[in-house]
């Protein structure tokens, strides 16, 4: 049976209701990253614990991605199946700003400064029928 | 001590099929041997970069076995800024006299990628379709019109500047004219960032040969002093290529911080300098590196533009044989083919494309992937 995977383990709470992203706090200078990661990037301490990131934040800097990346590493729809997509950062208040797929593609659409909150949408269908979903941020409205 | 340029040598940029990244870096050495004077043999040591060629040092099997020390670098975009920098500072040390750097590349059409994990990014932020620089310059010229008023016609028109002083360059790789209407309306790649807005990798070599400055007119009626080279990695804060976040708390890109070292190694201003060669990987890159090397203010470039001042023959002329959006991006040799330029133009010799008032001082910056940037300033 088909299932919905996430894309990677350990970024995102699944399966959840209500996902967050799952980021890491500095015990030593407090510094948010996303991922997690195992030293802190700005004072090489190793006391670096998991946090779960705020769910809501406002769009920092975006684009749109009109063209399929090259392959690999991407590993997404490509030719027809390819779906011009919006990309940009997400800045959660007070803990970091996060890359992200955004669920808007219409620069008429997007403005700098707009509130996102974050999803989970369907990336690709693996070759076993399963579901790859990521996160991703879509406008409040 | 002072180091000297007394010799520039280039292969075209573009496509050739059949001819080796090697053979290109072997003519482009003989070409700047030629300039200065000297023979293979006469060369004590060099530095050669590429990003496909895993050893450009095998040019040696076209010049001469001689024995000499080569070393490869590779430093992403700004490959050549660091083998610049690496035979300047060895004269500097003391070891040698007279050597070369040399720059060669040949790449596949199309944007550039790489294993995520290779610039410690997550394997999915590859699968996502994260890791591709092309999207970073579109966010951040879409960041940066907004923040400082800067119009779609303002990228037109830089792009549209390139292609026509690429005309006048037989080297570079595109030598048409495009019309701004046509940029404008060429395929959205990016937001804002339109398909001939960027440039490509492609294919070319460069080289260039340095002395003990005290030397120089042993080689060169008009030898050109290298003032300056710096290069400078991201800082925590600046907003970079390739990062799966960025923290609250900003600061400047490693352009700014390589760019300000340049000025105070060199003694030199931005004030000063009459001819530029910025990394345009695309037409917005070229407006933001305006400011980020101290040449205006955030927001300027939109009436510079206008009025021309970044023509050949404005106030400050940028990227005169057509930078990257002309000749494109062969990594390894792109930051040799700017000084090559530049000289062109301190000696008074850059043809159809001469800056007119006899410019004295020029200078260059790459930047690129993941966060490095290179910068060299030349004086007469």
């Amino acid at each position: 049976m088909s299932q919905r995977v996430p894309i990677a383990e350990g970024i995102f709470t699944w399966p959840s209701e209500d996902p967050r992203l799952i980021g890491s706090r500095c015990g030593a200078c407090q510094i948010i990253t996303f991922p997690t990661q195992d030293s802190c990037p700005r004072c090489a301490s190793t006391e670096m614990r998991e946090q779960l990131l705020e769910r809501r934040g406002r769009l920092w800097a975006w684009t749109t991605q009109h063209f399929p990346p090259p392959s690999p590493p991407y590993a997404g729809p490509t030719g027809e199946a390819f779906v011009p997509y919006g990309i940009g950062y997400v800045e959660l208040p007070g803990e970091v700003k996060v890359e992200a797929r955004l669920t808007e593609a219409d620069p008429e659409r997007l403005t700098e400064g707009m509130e996102m909150e974050l999803v989970v949408v369907p990336f690709r269908t693996d070759d076993k029928g399963n579901e790859i979903v990521t996160f991703a941020f879509r406008p409040v409205d | 001590m002072d180091v000297a340029i007394v010799g520039v040598g280039l292969h075209p940029f573009g496509r050739f099929p059949g001819v080796s990244a090697i053979e290109m870096g072997a003519i482009a050495i003989r070409r700047a041997l030629a300039d200065a004077g000297v023979e293979w043999r006469d060369i004590q040591f060099a530095f050669g970069g590429s990003f496909e060629v895993d050893n450009p040092d095998a040019v040696v099997a076209l010049l001469g076995l001689t024995g000499i020390p080569f070393t490869d670098v590779y430093n992403g975009c700004a490959t050549a800024a660091s083998a610049l920098m690496l035979t300047a500072n060895t004269i500097r040390l003391g070891n040698h006299e007279l050597g070369i750097a040399v720059g060669m590349d040949k790449h596949l059409p199309g944007a550039f990628t790489a294993d995520p994990r290779n610039y410690a990014c997550p394997s999915w932020y590859g699968e996502l379709g994260h890791f591709i620089t092309t999207k970073f310059f579109g966010m951040k010229i879409n960041k940066y019109m907004r923040d400082h008023g800067i119009s779609h016609a303002t990228l037109a028109r830089v792009a549209a500047k390139g292609y026509r002083n690429g005309a006048l360059n037989p080297n570079a790789f595109r030598r048409k004219p495009i019309p701004e209407e046509e940029i404008l309306a060429s395929r959205m790649l990016n937001y804002p960032l339109t398909q001939y807005m960027f440039c490509a990798p492609d294919e070319g070599a460069a080289a260039v040969v340095l002395c003990r400055a005290e030397h120089a007119r042993r080689y060169s009626q008009r030898p050109i002093y290298l003032r300056a080279t710096t290069v400078r990695t991201r800082r925590l804060g600046a907003f970079e290529v390739h990062s799966p976040w960025l923290p609250i708390e900003e600061t400047c890109g490693a352009t700014v911080d390589a760019s300000r070292a340049a000025y105070e190694m060199a003694g030199i201003g931005p004030e000063d300098v009459d001819v530029i060669q910025l990394q345009d990987t695309d037409a917005g890159a070229e407006i933001i590196h305006l400011a980020e090397n101290g040449f205006c203010a955030d927001g300027d470039q939109e009436k510079l533009v206008a009025d021309g001042a970044l023509e050949i023959g404005g106030r400050l002329p940028v990227n005169t044989d057509g930078g990257l959006l002309a000749n494109g991006e062969p990594i390894g040799a792109s930051g040799l083919r700017q000084i090559h330029e530049v000289v062109l133009q301190l000696r008074g010799q850059a043809g159809d494309r001469q800056v007119p008032g006899s410019p004295k001082v020029g200078y260059t910056q790459l930047y690129g992937a993941p966060g490095t940037a290179g910068v060299s300033i030349l004086s007469v």
